[in-house]
C-alpha cells in the first residue's frame, strides 16, 4: 500500500493506470465467463470483485492521487468495478438456473410406478340405486318415508285390505315371529309404509320408501328371502291413473333412458283398484324385442313392477276421506331393476359381501 | 291355467285368420297374461305324413335281431309317388296299415334329423315313428298304427296325431277364478278380442228337474255348503277308456289322466270351473250329510294321510262316519277305483273362506281347492253334474239314474251403486256413462239406472264387490293402454331429512376411508352369538323368533351387525382377498317384549293411542354400523414396508363417521365381546355410550376364518345422528404468533393417554390451542411398568402476543395438573 500522497508532491500511482485498470477488468470477465458453476463463481468473485481483490486495492489508491487525477482513476475504477458486478450478476443467474435445471433432472422418478397404497371403498350398488331412485322423486317434490322391517300383521297386511282370509296372503310367503299372538312380522312389502303414510301425514301426500323386505324364497340366481323395493303412494285430490302413467313414464325414462316408457296390464293387488302390473319398454333393444336381446329375452318389455289406484277401503282403514281424495300408489323391485340396468344375471352377489363385487360401483351409480 | 286352445274355441268363435298370438296378445292387455304356448308339435318340422305299408320283409340281423324292410305308399309326399323304402325295427303292424312316416328333410324332437341313409345293408329313406319318437308319450312298444279311416297316404298328419294342438298358458290373479276354466277364458276372449262372437257357455245347459229320488242328502250348515247336488250314474264299466280328446285335453292342462270316472270329473271341473267330487256309490252308506267337523274327529284322505281334523272343517259324512273334507278332499273309504260300476256325482258349492282356511290348515292344495277357495259360480252345481253324467254314460256306458238330488240355493248376489262416471274418474280417461255400461254388461253384470247405476255382477265373478272394482272392469275393457300420461304436480317437497341426509354421508365418509359396504341377511343363529363369544347373559342374546325360517340355523331376527360383516370379511379373505376393509349399515331387531301388536278394526282409522301402541308392541329397530378390516390397511411397496390393520383403524373408522356428523367421540377401555379384552374400546358421545372397537378377540377372528389381529366395530347410528351438530358455528382464530411447548410425562403404564391429556388441557388453561400426542414411549429409560408420553402444547392468545414466559408458565400449570390428576412425572 502506498503511503498519503500531497498535493505538491504528485506520487506517480502504478495500478491506476489505464491500461492496468483495463488488464485487471479483462482478467475478472474472463474468470466470471469461464466460472463454470455457482462454486467457482463464489471463488471468482472473492478474487476480482472481494475486498482484497486487484481492483478493490486499485480502488483505495485513489485517494493517494493528487486531486486532479482522482476524477479520472475513480471513473476508470468505477467503471471498471461496474462492468465486473454487471458480469457477476448475469453469469450468477445463468448458473443458478443451470443448477436449478440439473437438479431437477436429477429429481426425475418413475412415474408409472403404482401409487396406490390405501384399499379404496366403495358403497353398496343397491344403496346407490335406492339413493338414485329417491333422488328422481325428490327432484320432483316427493318426500322420502320409511318404516320399520319388522311391522305389525296389521300395518303389512290388514290395514292394506289383506284381510285374514284374503287368498293374496297365500301369494306373500310371509316370515311370521314368534310368540305368533303377537302379531307381528317382517313386512313382505314396502306397502305398509303406505299405511304409515297416510296416518302421520295429511295429504297431500307424495312420498316414495325404498326399502328391505323380505318373503320366504329359497334362496338362489332369482330369488332372495331378502330384497329392496321402492314403493311410492300420491294422495291428493283428482289424483287418476293417467296421474299414475304420467310418473311412470317419467320415472322409466329418468332410469333407463330418454323414450323409455311403461305398459300396464290389468293385474290384482288387494291394496289398489284398478290394478296394473307394470312392464318398462327395453332400453336395450327400445322395445323391438329382437330375439338376440338377452334383457327382455325378445319380448320388447321387462316386468317392472306393480300399480293400481289406492283402494277406498285403504284410504278408510287408513283415515282418508275417500269422497275427497284419491291416490295412486305403485311399487318396483329395486335389486331386479339393479339387475337389468346393469345386466346382472345372479342376483346373489348383492348379498355374498364380495368386496370385488361393491368396488366396481364406486360411490356413485 | 292352460288351456288347450282348441276347447276355447269350442266355445267361442273368432274371426277367420285370428292367430293364436293375436288372441293371447289381447288376454294379455285385459289381465289375462300369456305366460306360454306350447303345442306337442312344435318341435316337429318337416315331413310327417300318413303311410300305407305296401311290404314288409323280415331280415334276421347277424345280431340276433331281425329288422323289417318295407315299402311304403306315401303318395305325392316325397315328390315321386314312388313307394319309400324304409327300414323299421318294430313288428307291430302288417301290410296295409297306416303308419306314421316322417320323410329325409324332416326334424323330430330332439332336433333329430332324419335323412336317406344305408342300414342294414338298405337305404332307408326315412323312418316309420312310435309316440315316444314324436314326443307324444312314453309308449316305446311299438310304432302308432292309425285307424284305418285316419286319411289317405301322403296327407300331413299332425292333424290327426293333435300334434298341432296349441295350449296356451295364462296367469291367473286370484281375484279371477272364472279363469280358471275354459268357460272364462272362451267368455274373455269373447270380450278381449276384435270381432269374437257365438259365446256358447258350457255351463248352461238343460238339465233335470230336481226330484226326491236322488241320492239323500242333508245339509246341516248351509252357510258352509249353500249348494249341494248329487246324481248317480250306474251300470258304469270301470274298464272304460278315457277317450283320446279328453286325455289329451287333459294332459295339455296339467293334469294326469287317471281313470274315466275321474278323467270325466277333472273334464268338467276344467271346462266349468266347478270342482267336482266323484263317490263309489256302492262304498257309501246311507245320506250323506253336511257338516263341520267335532273336535278329534280324523279322515285319511285320498292321498293316505291321516288328518285330525278342526271343527271348523267342513265334512261329508255318511252311516260309516267321515267320508270327505268337503270341497278340499275326499276320504279313502268312499274312492272311485277299477272296480267301480255305480258313481255318486257330488256338485256342491262351498264357502270360500272354509275352504281356504281347510286347505291352509291341512296343507292340502289341489286344483279343487284352488278353484273353491277363490270362488266358483254357484250357479252351475246342476249343470256341471248332468255335464258329468252325460260324459260318463256317453264313455262308460252307463246309465242315468232318474233321481236329482238339489239342496239349498245359490247366495243372492246383492246390487252395487256405482256412480256412472266413476271409470271416467278413476282412470283419466273420457269414458261415458253409456260405454261404463256397455263394458259392464259384457263381462256379465246386470246394469240398470243412471247417474248411479246399479250393477249386479255375474254369479262367477264373486270377487266384484266395491264400485270401484267394477271401475276395473270398465278400464280394462276400454284399455289401459289407452290411459294417458300425465304427470301430476306434487306441492314443493322438503327434500331428504336431516337423517337420511346424515345416513348418505356416513356411507360416502366410509367409502372415502376405504371401506366397502356390504349387505347381509339379517338372520342369526345362537351358534353365531356362541362364535362372538358372547356370554349367556349378554343382552344380545334375546332374540326375536321367526316361526318359519329358510334355515333353523339362522332362525332369528339379529341383535347385532357383527356376524354378517365378520362372516363377509372371512369369506373375502378365503377368496384370496387378504386386505379387507368393510362395512355394513343395517337396522337390528331388539324385542321389548311388550305384548301383541293389535289387529284393529278395517272400516276406521286407528285412534292414535291404538297406533301408538302398535308401534310400542314392536321391537327396537335401531340402525346400527359394523365395519371390519383385516390384512394391511396400507400395503407394502417402493415406498416402503407394509402397516397391518390394527385396533386403532376401527376406532379411526368411528371417530371419521362422528366427524362426518360433527361430533367428537371419547375412547375408553372396556371388555367386551367379541373383541379382545385388553384392546377393545368402548366409544361414547356426550357420556353416552354408542358402541365398540378395537381388535376382535383371536379366538373369535378363527371362528370366522380371519386373521388374528383383525379388527372391528359397531355402532348405533340413530344415537350418533340424533346427536349430530346441525348447525357449526363458524370459527374465529387467532392472528398472533404461536408459542410452542413440548412436555415429556412418565405414568404409569396403566393410566389412560386420554387422561392425562384431559388434565394437560384442563391444566393449561385458555391459552392452550391444541395438543397433540406425538410419541408414547416404553423401556429402560422410563422403567419397569411406566411408560412416557411426549405431547406437542400450541399456545396462542386470541387479541395479543403472548409475553415471554407466559407459555412456559400455562405449560407448567397443565404439567402441575396432570402430575396431580395422575401421577405424571415431568421428565428430564
Ligand atoms: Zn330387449
Amino acid at each position: 500500500m502506498s503511503g498519503p500522497n500531497t498535493d505538491y508532491d504528485p506520487v506517480e500511482v502504478t495500478p491506476l493506470k489505464a491500461d492496468q485498470v483495463d488488464a485487471m477488468r479483462e482478467a475478472a470477465l474472463a474468470a466470471i465467463a469461464a466460472a463454470p458453476d455457482l462454486e467457482a463463481l463464489k471463488q471468482v468473485r472473492l478474487d476480482h470483485a472481494g475486498d482484497r481483490s486487484p481492483i478493490a486495492l486499485a480502488n483505495r489508491e485513489i485517494g493517494a492521487l493528487p486531486p486532479q487525477a482522482r476524477k479520472e482513476a475513480g471513473q476508470r475504477v468505477g467503471q471498471a468495478r461496474g462492468a465486473i458486478n454487471q458480469a457477476l450478476t448475469t453469469r450468477q443467474a445463468v448458473l443458478e438456473t443451470e443448477h436449478e435445471e440439473r437438479m431437477l433432472a436429477e429429481e426425475t422418478v418413475d412415474v408409472t410406478l403404482p401409487t396406490t397404497r390405501r384399499r379404496r371403498g366403495g358403497r353398496h350398488p343397491l344403496t346407490m340405486q335406492s339413493e338414485l331412485i329417491a333422488d328422481l322423486f325428490v327432484a320432483m317434490g316427493y318426500e322420502v318415508a320409511e318404516g320399520p322391517v319388522v311391522e305389525a300383521e296389521w300395518l303389512n297386511f290388514d290395514a292394506l285390505n289383506l284381510g285374514p282370509d284374503h287368498p293374496a296372503r297365500t301369494m306373500q310367503d310371509t316370515f311370521w315371529t314368534e310368540p305368533a299372538e303377537d302379531h307381528v312380522v317382517l313386512r313382505t312389502q314396502t306397502s305398509p309404509v303406505q299405511a304409515r303414510t297416510m296416518l302421520t301425514r295429511t295429504p297431500p301426500i307424495y312420498v316414495v320408501c325404498p326399502g328391505r323386505v323380505f318373503r320366504t324364497d329359497e334362496y338362489d340366481a332369482t330369488h332372495s328371502p331378502m330384497f329392496h323395493q321402492v314403493e311410492g303412494l300420491v294422495v291428493d285430490e283428482g289424483i287418476t291413473m293417467a296421474h299414475l302413467k304420467g310418473t311412470l313414464d317419467h320415472f322409466a325414462s329418468q332410469l333407463f333412458g330418454d323414450g323409455i316408457t311403461t305398459r300396464f296390464r290389468p293385474s290384482y293387488f288387494p291394496f289398489t283398484e284398478p290394478s296394473a302390473e307394470v312392464d318398462v319398454k327395453c332400453f336395450v333393444c327400445r322395445g323391438v324385442g329382437s330375439d338376440s336381446c338377452r334383457t327382455c329375452r325378445g319380448e320388447g318389455w321387462i316386468e317392472w313392477g306393480g300399480c293400481g289406484v289406492v283402494n277406498p277401503r285403504v284410504l278408510v282403514a287408513c283415515g282418508v276421506d275417500p269422497e275427497v281424495y284419491s291416490g295412486f300408489a305403485f311399487g318396483m323391485g329395486i335389486d331386479r331393476s339393479f339387475m337389468f340396468r346393469h345386466d346382472l344375471e345372479d342376483l346373489r352377489p348383492l348379498f355374498e359381501g364380495d368386496v370385488r363385487f361393491s368396488s366396481a360401483f364406486g360411490t356413485e351409480i | 291355467m292352460k288351456a288347450p286352445l282348441s276347447w276355447v274355441l269350442d266355445h267361442v268363435d273368432v274371426p277367420d285368420g285370428t292367430t293364436t298370438e293375436e288372441i293371447t296378445d289381447r288376454l294379455t292387455l285385459t289381465g289375462l297374461k300369456l305366460e306360454a304356448i306350447e303345442s306337442p308339435g312344435r318341435e316337429i318340422t318337416g315331413p310327417l305324413v300318413i303311410g300305407r305299408v305296401l311290404t314288409k320283409e323280415p331280415e334276421p340281423q347277424k345280431n340276433g335281431k331281425t329288422i323289417n324292410w318295407c315299402t311304403v305308399d306315401v303318395g305325392d309326399a316325397n315328390g315321386t309317388g314312388e313307394p319309400q323304402g324304409i327300414v323299421c325295427g318294430a313288428h307291430n303292424f302288417e301290410p296295409g296299415d297306416l303308419v306314421v312316416t316322417v320323410l329325409p328333410g324332416g326334424v323330430l324332437p330332439g332336433g333329430f334329423e332324419i335323412g336317406a341313409r344305408k342300414t342294414y345293408g338298405h337305404l332307408s329313406a326315412g323312418m316309420i315313428c312310435s309316440a315316444r319318437e314324436l314326443g307324444l308319450g312314453d309308449d316305446h312298444d311299438g310304432i302308432i298304427v292309425l285307424p284305418a279311416d285316419a286319411g289317405e297316404p301322403g296327407q300331413d298328419v299332425r292333424r290327426v296325431l293333435g300334434l298341432d294342438e296349441e295350449t296356451i298358458e295364462l296367469e291367473v290373479n286370484p281375484d279371477r277364478a272364472y279363469a280358471l276354466s275354459i268357460r272364462g277364458i272362451a267368455r274373455e276372449v269373447l270380450v278381449s278380442v276384435d270381432g269374437a262372437t257365438g259365446f256358447r257357455d258350457p255351463a248352461v245347459r238343460d238339465t233335470p228337474a230336481a226330484n226326491d229320488e236322488g241320492h239323500p242328502v242333508d245339509v246341516e250348515d248351509a252357510e258352509g255348503c249353500p249348494v249341494f247336488v248329487a246324481r248317480t250314474v250306474t251300470g258304469f264299466d270301470p274298464t272304460a277308456p278315457t277317450p283320446d280328446f279328453m286325455v289329451r285335453r287333459i294332459t295339455a292342462a296339467g293334469m294326469r289322466p287317471i281313470s274315466l270316472a275321474v278323467d270325466v270329473t277333472n273334464y268338467v271341473m276344467l271346462e266349468t270351473g266347478r270342482p267336482i267330487h266323484g263317490y263309489d256309490a256302492d262304498k257309501v252308506q246311507g245320506a250323506l250329510v253336511v257338516r263341520r267337523a267335532r273336535e278329534g274327529e280324523t279322515l285319511t284322505t285320498l292321498d293316505g294321510t291321516k288328518r285330525v281334523l278342526n271343527p271348523a272343517d267342513l265334512v261329508v259324512t255318511d252311516d260309516s262316519g267321515i267320508i270327505g273334507l268337503g270341497g278340499v278332499m275326499g276320504g279313502e273309504t268312499t274312492e272311485i277305483s277299477d272296480t267301480t260300476t255305480t258313481v255318486l256325482v257330488e256338485a256342491a258349492h262351498w264357502d270360500a273362506v272354509s275352504m281356504f282356511r281347510t286347505g291352509r290348515r291341512h296343507k292340502i292344495t289341489s286344483e279343487a281347492g284352488k278353484r273353491n277357495e277363490r270362488g266358483v259360480d254357484p250357479t252351475i252345481c246342476e249343470a256341471a253334474a248332468d255335464r258329468v253324467v252325460e260324459l260318463l254314460v256317453e264313455h262308460g256306458g252307463g246309465r242315468a239314474h232318474p233321481g236329482v238330488t238339489v239342496v239349498g240355493s245359490p247366495p243372492a248376489v246383492p246390487a252395487v251403486q256405482v256412480p256412472g262416471g266413476l271409470a271416467a274418474r278413476v282412470s283419466g280417461m273420457p269414458i261415458s256413462e253409456e260405454r261404463s255400461v256397455e263394458c259392464l254388461r259384457a263381462v256379465g253384470c246386470e246394469v240398470s239406472g243412471s247417474g248411479t247405476l246399479l250393477v249386479t255382477p255375474p254369479p262367477w265373478r264373486p270377487d266384484l264387490t266395491d264400485a270401484q272394482d267394477f271401475s276395473e272392469e270398465v278400464v280394462r275393457l276400454v284399455g289401459y293402454d289407452k290411459v294417458p300420461s300425465i304427470l301430476p304436480t306434487p306441492p314443493s317437497g322438503r327434500g331428504l331429512t336431516r337423517p337420511q341426509q346424515l345416513r348418505r354421508r356416513i356411507g360416502r365418509t366410509l367409502a372415502g376411508e376405504g371401506y366397502v359396504e356390504v349387505v347381509s341377511f339379517p338372520f342369526v343363529g345362537t351358534a353365531d352369538l356362541d362364535a362372538l363369544g358372547l356370554p349367556d347373559d349378554d343382552p344380545r342374546r334375546d332374540l326375536l323368533r321367526l316361526t318359519n325360517p329358510l334355515n333353523t340355523e339362522a332362525g332369528f331376527m339379529t341383535t347385532t351387525l357383527l356376524p354378517g360383516v365378520l362372516r363377509a370379511a372371512g369369506k373375502n379373505v378365503g377368496h384370496g382377498t387378504t386386505d379387507v376393509a368393510i362395512f355394513e349399515t343395517g337396522t337390528v331387531t331388539l324385542p321389548r317384549h311388550a305384548g301383541p301388536a293389535a289387529i284393529l278394526p278395517v272400516d276406521r282409522r286407528p285412534t292414535e293411542e291404538e297406533f301408538a301402541a302398535l308401534d310400542a308392541a314392536l321391537p327396537a329397530q335401531p340402525l346400527h354400523l359394523a365395519v371390519v378390516a383385516t390384512g394391511d390397511a396400507v400395503s407394502g411397496g417402493w415406498w416402503g414396508e407394509a402397516r397391518p390393520v390394527s385396533w386403532a383403524d376401527a376406532v379411526e373408522a368411528v371417530r371419521s363417521v362422528a366427524a362426518a356428523l360433527g361430533l367428537e367421540v371419547t375412547a375408553s377401555a372396556a371388555e367386551v365381546a367379541p373383541w379382545h379384552p385388553g384392546r377393545c374400546a368402548e366409544i361414547s358421545v356426550d357420556g353416552e355410550v354408542v358402541g365398540h372397537a378395537g381388535e376382535v378377540h383371536p379366538t373369535v377372528c378363527a371362528a370366522f376364518g380371519l386373521p388374528k389381529r383383525s379388527v372391528a366395530a359397531e355402532v348405533d347410528l340413530d344415537v350418533l345422528i340424533a346427536k349430530a351438530v346441525h348447525l357449526r358455528t363458524a370459527p374465529t382464530f387467532s392472528s398472533f404468533p404461536v408459542a410452542k411447548e413440548d412436555v415429556a410425562l412418565v405414568v404409569d403404564a396403566s393410566v389412560p393417554a386420554a387422561d392425562v391429556e384431559a388434565a394437560l388441557r384442563e391444566g393449561a388453561g385458555e391459552l392452550l390451542e391444541s395438543i397433540r400426542l406425538f410419541d408414547v414411549y416404553t423401556g429402560d429409560q422410563v422403567g419397569e411398568g411406566k411408560k412416557s408420553l411426549a405431547y406437542a402444547l400450541r399456545f396462542r392468545a386470541p387479541d395479543r402476543t403472548l409475553k415471554e414466559g407466559e407459555a412456559a408458565a400455562a405449560r407448567d400449570a397443565a404439567v402441575a395438573l396432570a402430575a396431580e390428576r395422575t401421577g405424571a412425572v415431568q421428565r428430564a
